[in-house]
């Protein structure tokens, strides 16, 4: 199984900001990773760099072996990129987007136009093939992006903020056409969205102004949190005293304490045994982010 | 996996012309209106005199303007819809992606070439050295109007900017100097500034081929220099300056 490895990447731009900061990582090209951070974190950035969209300052970066600077023209035959604010061309339908895509990439036209209509069906598509991609909704536009990428034999799929500003059930539809697309190829996501990083991606890397400050599975971040579960409660429960945990009162009036796992399963006792109502989860995501990145973002 | 050069090609016809074309069959309309107007305005307002130098202005326009429309074009695909993003992470060179949009703009010029050629071959019934002067002179404008066109798109950000220089340009290069009529109608001292547009040149040899300006040879070297000269230098800036990878 191959690798996507990074050392010390760092972008600066020609206005002297600094969009990455010595970003190293390694993860398996394999099933889905999430890249999360806020606006402005440099997740665009990383995700163009390593789609060879992009000239990185300084660092080196190569995947499945081959380097981004180097063997560019190699690794552009393994990868497709669905960019940032991407939309298909008005003037087109969905099967003529896809289709010459395919042509860019090299393909004859016969297998072009074949593997269109076969990427539009996978994607239950195929009733909207010859419709023009203008009068298509948001979430349908999108899905032809991603019928277009992964149309071709691209190995390794770059989606920068694939679902933002689509709706909650076409959120969902495309979730379920990506988890299908991490079983055979390697997807490389970024979001602002963390249930979907949580539902979606195997591993987890967490951007904090160009820099890389946590990676690894969803069960990994949580054990290398300072805290592994989370109790809610009513907000008139007078919370015992912590020998290590953090207490935060939601917006909605919650209170929460984050704390290990021995202090959070002796706290769920006492609070059983006072019959207050509380529940008990291990962190999520979210908290694990905003523990990161600050509570001020969360306010936010 | 062998990938076709000619798909590469034909993948940018497709998309910046035929597709637009098919879906839109008012576009060819459109396409026909801009060179073939001026040619009727100067052929009304000279009698008919100037009906000959007006066709060959027309097919200066068409070859100089389309490969200056590519800068909009592609800065509103590259722009607006992220096309060159998508692309640029392919297997595609940006020789074949500019190649294929290149060729695309003269596809999209087609109803309004096939008029002029047509035009041409009733009117002027030129012999095979002229076709062949004609051609290699059409050529290189489309070719320095292409370098110029693309190099331009890769640094633009602003599509609302891109067709405004666009349209500046191709007035500045294919309407204001005097490609539908001979240089000898421009008064002193604009025919100096005439000079400063390399369609000014390409004019004077086919106006001079084609025998409705009568220039001596030294001119004539002296314009052949002057447009080859300037269109090396301009692809070679172009190819120098060309942004395909961001920086």
């Amino acid at each position: 199984m191959g690798k996507l490895e990074c050392s010390e990447l760092t972008k600066v731009y020609q206005d002297h900001r600094k969009a990455l900061d010595n970003v190293s990582f390694s993860v398996e090209t394999k099933g889905i990773f999430g890249l999360i951070g806020r606006n402005g974190a440099g997740k665009t950035t990383l995700i163009r760099i390593l789609a060879t969209e992009l000239e990185q300052t300084s660092g080196t970066a190569s995947i499945n072996d081959l380097d981004i600077l180097k063997q560019t023209d190699k690794l552009r035959e393994k990868i497709a990129i669905v960019p940032q604010e991407a939309r298909p061309i008005r003037w087109m339908t969905p099967k003529q987007t896809v289709m010459s895509y395919l042509l860019w990439r090299g393909y004859p036209y016969k297998q072009a136009n074949q593997l269109a209509a076969e990427s539009l069906k996978k994607l239950n598509m195929e009733q909207y093939a010859n419709t023009l991609n203008s009068r298509l909704s948001g979430g349908t536009k999108r899905k032809v992006l991603i019928a277009t990428a992964t149309a071709s034999e691209a190995e390794i799929i770059f989606l920068d903020e694939p679902t933002t500003g689509l709706d909650p059930i076409s959120r969902r539809e495309l979730w379920d056409i990506l988890r299908e697309l991490g079983k055979t190829r390697f997807i490389f996501l970024t979001t602002h969205y963390l249930d979907e990083a949580e539902q979606l991606a195997d591993q987890i890397g967490i951007l904090k102004e160009g820099k890389l400050v946590s990676i690894g599975s969803l069960s990994d971040l949580r054990q290398s949190s300072r805290f592994q579960y989370s109790l809610k409660m009513p907000p008139n429960v007078q919370v015992p005293p912590l020998v290590d945990g953090e207490v935060t009162v939601g917006s909605s009036g919650y209170t929460q304490i984050m704390t290990n796992e021995a202090e959070a399963f002796s706290l769920a006792r006492l609070l059983s045994e006072q019959n207050v109502k509380f529940s008990i989860t291990p962190v999520t995501l979210d908290d694990i982010f905003f523990r990161i990145v600050g509570q001020k973002a969360r306010d936010e | 996996m062998k990938r076709s050069r000619l798909s590469q090609i034909l993948a940018g016809v497709l998309v910046n012309a035929i597709y637009e074309m098919k879906n839109y069959p008012i576009v060819l309309i459109s396409t026909v209106i801009s060179p073939l107007s001026l040619l009727f305005v100067i052929t009304f307002v000279s009698g008919g005199a100037l009906f000959g130098t007006a066709i060959e202005g027309g097919l200066i326009m068409i070859f100089f303007s389309s490969g200056i429309a590519l800068q909009s074009d592609l800065a509103h695909l590259k722009n607006d819809f992220k096309l060159q993003d998508m692309v640029v992470s392919s297997p595609t060179t940006s020789r074949m992606y500019m190649g294929g949009m290149a060729l695309a703009e003269i596809v999209y010029s087609l109803p309004a070439l096939v008029i002029l050629v047509a035009l041409a071959g009733i009117y002027l019934h030129p012999s095979l050295i002229q076709i062949g002067i004609l051609s290699i002179v059409l050529l290189l404008m489309f070719a320095v109007s292409v370098a110029i066109g693309f190099m331009l798109s890769t640094f633009s950000s602003d599509v609302v900017q891109s067709y405004a220089f666009s349209r500046m340009l191709t007035l500045l290069f294919a309407t204001l100097p005097p490609v539908y009529y001979p240089i000898t109608y421009v008064p002193s001292p604009f025919n100096y500034l005439a000079y400063l547009s390399p369609t000014t040149y390409a004019a004077e040899i086919i106006h001079s081929a084609t025998g409705f300006l009568h220039i001596s040879t030294n001119m004539l070297i002296l314009d052949w220099a002057v447009l080859l000269v300037v269109s090396a230098v301009i692809l070679f800036v172009a190819v120098k300056k060309t942004r395909w990878r961001d920086v």
